[in-house]
């Protein structure tokens, strides 16, 4: 949830004299109808899962009524049950949850790895920057999900390890991006005058290049929480998430079977997945254009 | 050239051995026996079959000796026995091969076909409405999860409109003779090639958009127009070319995607592809079988890779070198 | 007196911009007339490129419309013709080349295929004889070892090699009309004369009229035979090559002319530059463009844009401090 707000909102009441790159690129991304839904979207979602449970508080995984009651039959019920009898609602409700926190956490996963590597790949340049693309080159070509199926399950499926296993398939592309923009600023002249009066490596690469190389970062970073939900989705689809935790995924795995005579079971999770990845990728889009206003026109 | 080719084969071998080495970390990093890994927790492991394993993976030697005598096999093409299956796992692999190789091509070339000419249509006027429905179909195809699309596919298309069959890929009730047999493939492959492509077309009509609007502002276009080249053909011949370079190099980077999307295509419609053993397998424990799917899998991304390489050359001659 | 192959009379050029309409274009008309070398000279963003795109049809629109005059070409008003009809000019009688030699040319195709595609486009001939009509372009143009060449791609090639390959292009149709577009800007000062040198030689030998769009008064000089002084969207000064140079009229031709580097100058003394910058074509005021920048200015300057006022029978220039000069005979 901290995270929708850093991502989204840098300081949403710009003071009119000293306008930074950060208050002027929220001044864009407000005027975009299409990035403004994807937030309010992003804000709903969060909403449900947080304050979901104290509004409508029943066990996802308690038994409340016959199975597959389509929604609307029960007035108490209004999303239907699945096909052990499960408030379909209450699923949707809990399932948020779990998808957004591993989502985000997989994504910070990511990002952490991507950024370090990247960042000394790009800085160091030479024998280290060969080394290290040489590894991501070797991540590149796992297919991620494969991947993060054996990992799942030759270390448990806990809801940790598939956060840990969507981080570790899924950096490579977040590291070349951080690389080329480390090798881009890297040569500009501020970055020349703080080496050249003596600043250590480490305080020019956090210091200065990184929060030189934040704005396509940031929108790389959110364009990856979209990514990893879906990747949560499909693993817990599969089954091989944390099956003691209600996540969206596992909804529409276990209520595949019974696609045919409960449409609700697998459709309602899926629209979730849908619009939180689809507000995710919106406010993406939004950032990436209001962070190049000149690319706007594409 | 040949200095070239010989590089980058060397490389790809090199990947190829990397990830056995990775293959065989992970059974070393499992928490338990490594025999019982190796065995499987379903494959009804007795006391003769441990001693078997152990006596063959080498598993009282050190663990260099038990690495070198790993990738001796593999690279001999033995990636060891599935204990569920009761198969060699290379055998198994190789039966499966054939349908994943066969859906991930219908639903790439789907893909790229669709989606390119989406995209140049968008270009023609990216102001218009075919502009902005390629952006919402981008849009769309980039956040709908690739499980859900089929299973709407398959409601619809199996109660609604049933024109297509929603699950497996041979209907073993029909007789006939090769051709029908074809025809009888492909009509199953409509589906899954459709859910697993969609995903991609809708991300290369946006490509192609956007790199087409890049293009036709390019001074060499303005060249074609001067000469008098009409518009259809200067998209389509001038522009067009130079605005597949981009496509091409992304579709290369996403093969490993596409391969797991694959997976959950194949577990949606039953696919008897190399996905639906890997879920199998996945359930069953038989971890020498998921780990040869891993390792098949990253041979065809390595050899996607070359076969990508290969294409931009084709298509962008600065890049065949020659100067 | 000679039919011209081109006269532009009172063209209007508008484009719709952010900030309001931008006259780009205001009453420019000039004539050429069969081999003879029209030179358009001006600092950037004064119309120069953009009255080559409008005779060819190219005036990206929107933004870009022609509001008014014509353009006559072998006696047809080309901002008439349809987009088919303009196709057919486009390449064969009329034809271009550009600033760029680096980009102006299709990376993904052969230098010979793209010559050749002029030609089966205006000459209707089979593959065959296209890529031997490149061949022989190739070879006309001064390019060693055409028929290899011809397979070469652009990236192959250096600058001015490519510059050679643009203007074999174009010439492939034998057209009537040549437009070179700061033909030689991208390239090294030795190859500019050679391209230079090209094209002079070219229009003697085919008698193509050639408008040369440069600020490169050197090659004015050297090659021109009429000159139109461009400023701010409009003709400022025209004349014969020898009269502007000799006589400028107009104190931005001065201007022009001073600017240029001369052997015996100097070589540490700064080049007099022309103060100021080129307006905004949104605000221009109701006066003579130039008034801000220019020394001579006159309270008269900002009421209204001057006229031309002659100053011999075939020279003429737009500024008020020539208003009452006696024509010599």
């Amino acid at each position: 949830m901290v995270a929708i707000t850093t991502v989204s909102t840098p300081t949403p009441t710009p003071a009119p004299a000293a306008r930074g790159p950060m208050a002027e690129a929220w001044g864009i991304f407000r005027r975009s109808p299409a990035a403004m839904l994807g937030l309010v979207i992003l804000i709903l979602v969060t909403l449900m899962t947080v304050a979901g449970p104290f509004l409508y508080p029943v066990d996802a995984f308690e038994i409340v009524w016959a199975p597959l009651t389509p929604p609307g039959q029960e007035a108490n019920i209004p999303l239907g049950t699945d096909n052990l009898g499960r408030d379909t609602l209450a699923g949707l409700i809990a399932g948020g949850r779990a998808t957004l926190a591993v989502g985000f956490a997989a994504a910070a996963i990511t990002m952490v790895i991507g950024v370090v590597i990247g960042s000394y790949a790009g800085f160091y340049g030479g024998g280290v920057d060969n080394l290290l693309m040489r590894f991501t080159e070797f991540f590149q070509v796992l297919p991620p999900l494969l991947f993060a199926m054996v990992v799942v399950t030759l270390f448990q499926p806990t809801l940790v390890n598939v956060a840990l296993a969507i981080g570790v398939v899924s950096w490579p592309q977040t590291a070349r991006l951080t690389r080329s923009e480390f090798r881009r600023i890297r040569t500009l002249e501020y970055v020349s005058a703080m080496r050249a009066i003596g600043a250590s490596n480490s305080h020019v690469i956090w210091r200065v290049i990184l929060p030189n190389a934040l704005p396509p970062l940031i929108v790389s970073a959110t364009l990856t929480i979209g990514m990893a939900i879906l990747f949560e989705a499909g693993l817990s689809f599969l089954g091989l998430s944390d099956p003691n935790v209600m996540s969206w995924g596992l909804m529409i795995g276990s209520g595949r079977q019974y696609l045919l005579d409960a449409w609700w079971v697998v459709t309602l999770p899926g629209l979730m997945i849908f619009l939180t990845v689809l507000g995710v990728s919106l406010v993406g889009d939004g950032l990436n254009d209001a962070f190049n206003p000149r690319m706007r026109e594409r | 050239m040949f200095n070239r080719v010989l590089r980058q084969l060397l490389y790809a071998a090199a990947l190829i051995l990397a990830v056995l080495v990775l293959n065989f970390l992970l059974i070393q990093l499992a928490p338990g026996d490594p025999a019982q890994v190796i065995a499987g927790e379903m494959g009804g492991a007795n006391e003769e079959v441990m001693a078997a394993i152990r006596q063959q993976y080498g598993l009282d030697k050190p663990l260099l000796t038990q690495l070198g005598l790993y990738l001796g096999r593999a690279l001999q093409g033995d990636l060891g026995m599935s204990y569920f299956y009761n198969r060699p796992v290379t055998e198994l692999i190789l039966s499966r091969l054939g349908p994943t190789l066969l859906l991930v091509a219908a639903a790439l070339g789907f893909a790229m076909i669709v989606g390119t000419r989406l995209g140049l249509l968008a270009a023609r006027n990216p102001r218009g409405l075919s502009s902005a429905a390629v952006t919402v179909l981008a849009l769309v195809g980039y956040s709908a999860p690739v499980f859900w699309t089929g299973l709407m596919l398959v409601i619809l298309f199996a109660a609604k409109i049933p024109l297509f069959p929603v699950a497996g890929m041979i209907d073993v009730v029909k007789q006939g003779g090769p051709l029908m047999r074809a025809l009888d493939i492909a009509h199953h492959l409509v589906l899954p090639a459709l859910t697993l492509g969609l995903v991609y077309l809708a991300q290369y009509s946006r490509l192609t958009r956007a790199s087409m609007l890049e293009v036709l502002g390019a001074d060499y276009i303005r060249t074609a127009r001067a000469k008098g080249v009409s518009e259809r053909r200067v998209l389509n011949h001038h522009a067009f070319r130079n605005a597949l370079l981009p496509v091409v190099t992304v579709a290369g980077m996403q093969f490993g995607a596409i391969i797991s999307g694959a997976v959950l295509v194949e577990t949606v419609f039953s696919w008897p592809g190399l996905g639906t053993l890997a879920f199998q397998s996945i359930l069953a424990r038989d971890y020498p079988t998921v780990l040869g799917i891993l390792f098949f899998s990253t041979l065809i991304v390595i050899i996607a890779n070359l076969l990508t390489d290969f294409v931009s050359r084709l298509l962008d001659p600065r890049l065949a070198g020659g100067r | 007196m000679v039919e011209p192959v081109l006269d532009i009379r009172n063209l209007k050029v508008d484009f719709a911009t952010r900030n309001g309409v931008a006259h780009v274009l205001d009453d420019i008309s000039f004539t050429v007339e069969p081999g003879e070398l029209l030179g358009i000279v001006g600092e950037s963003g004064c119309g120069k490129s953009m009255t080559a795109l409008s005779i060819l049809g190219l005036i990206p629109s929107p933004p870009g419309k022609i509001v008014g005059g014509s353009i006559n070409f072998q006696g047809r008003d080309l901002t008439k013709l349809s987009q088919a009809e303009m196709r057919k000019i486009r390449g064969g009688d009329i034809a271009m080349i550009f600033q760029e030699p680096m980009t102006s040319l299709n990376p993904v195709f052969t230098c010979g295929e793209q010559i050749a595609e002029a030609v089966r486009l205006h000459q209707g001939v089979s593959p065959k004889a296209a890529r031997a009509r490149a061949v022989e372009m190739l070879r006309a143009v001064g390019i060693p070892e055409p028929e290899m060449r011809a397979d070469a791609y652009p990236h192959q090639l250096s600058g001015g090699m490519r510059q050679r390959v643009m203007i074999a292009m174009a010439l492939s149709c034998e057209p009537k009309l040549l437009i070179a577009d700061e033909p030689t800007t991208a390239l090294d000062v030795t190859v500019q004369a050679q391209i230079f040198g090209l094209l002079d030689d070219l229009r003697r030998r085919t008698g193509t009229a050639i408008i040369l769009i440069t600020h490169d008064m050197g090659a004015i000089a050297e090659m021109a035979d009429k000159v139109a002084v461009m400023y701010a969207g409009r003709v400022i000064e025209r004349g014969p090559a020898d009269a502007v140079l000799d006589d400028p009229g107009h104190p931005y031709t001065r201007g022009l002319l001073a600017s240029i580097p001369r052997i015996d100058a100097d070589p540490d003394a700064d080049l007099p530059e022309i103060p100021g910058i080129v307006p905004a074509l949104t605000d221009l005021g109701r006066g003579c463009a130039f008034e801000p920048r220019c020394k001579l200015a006159v309270d008269r300057c900002r009421l209204a844009q001057p006229p031309h006022f002659p100053m011999s029978s075939d020279h003429s220039a737009a500024c008020i401090h020539l208003e009452g000069r006696v024509i010599p005979a």
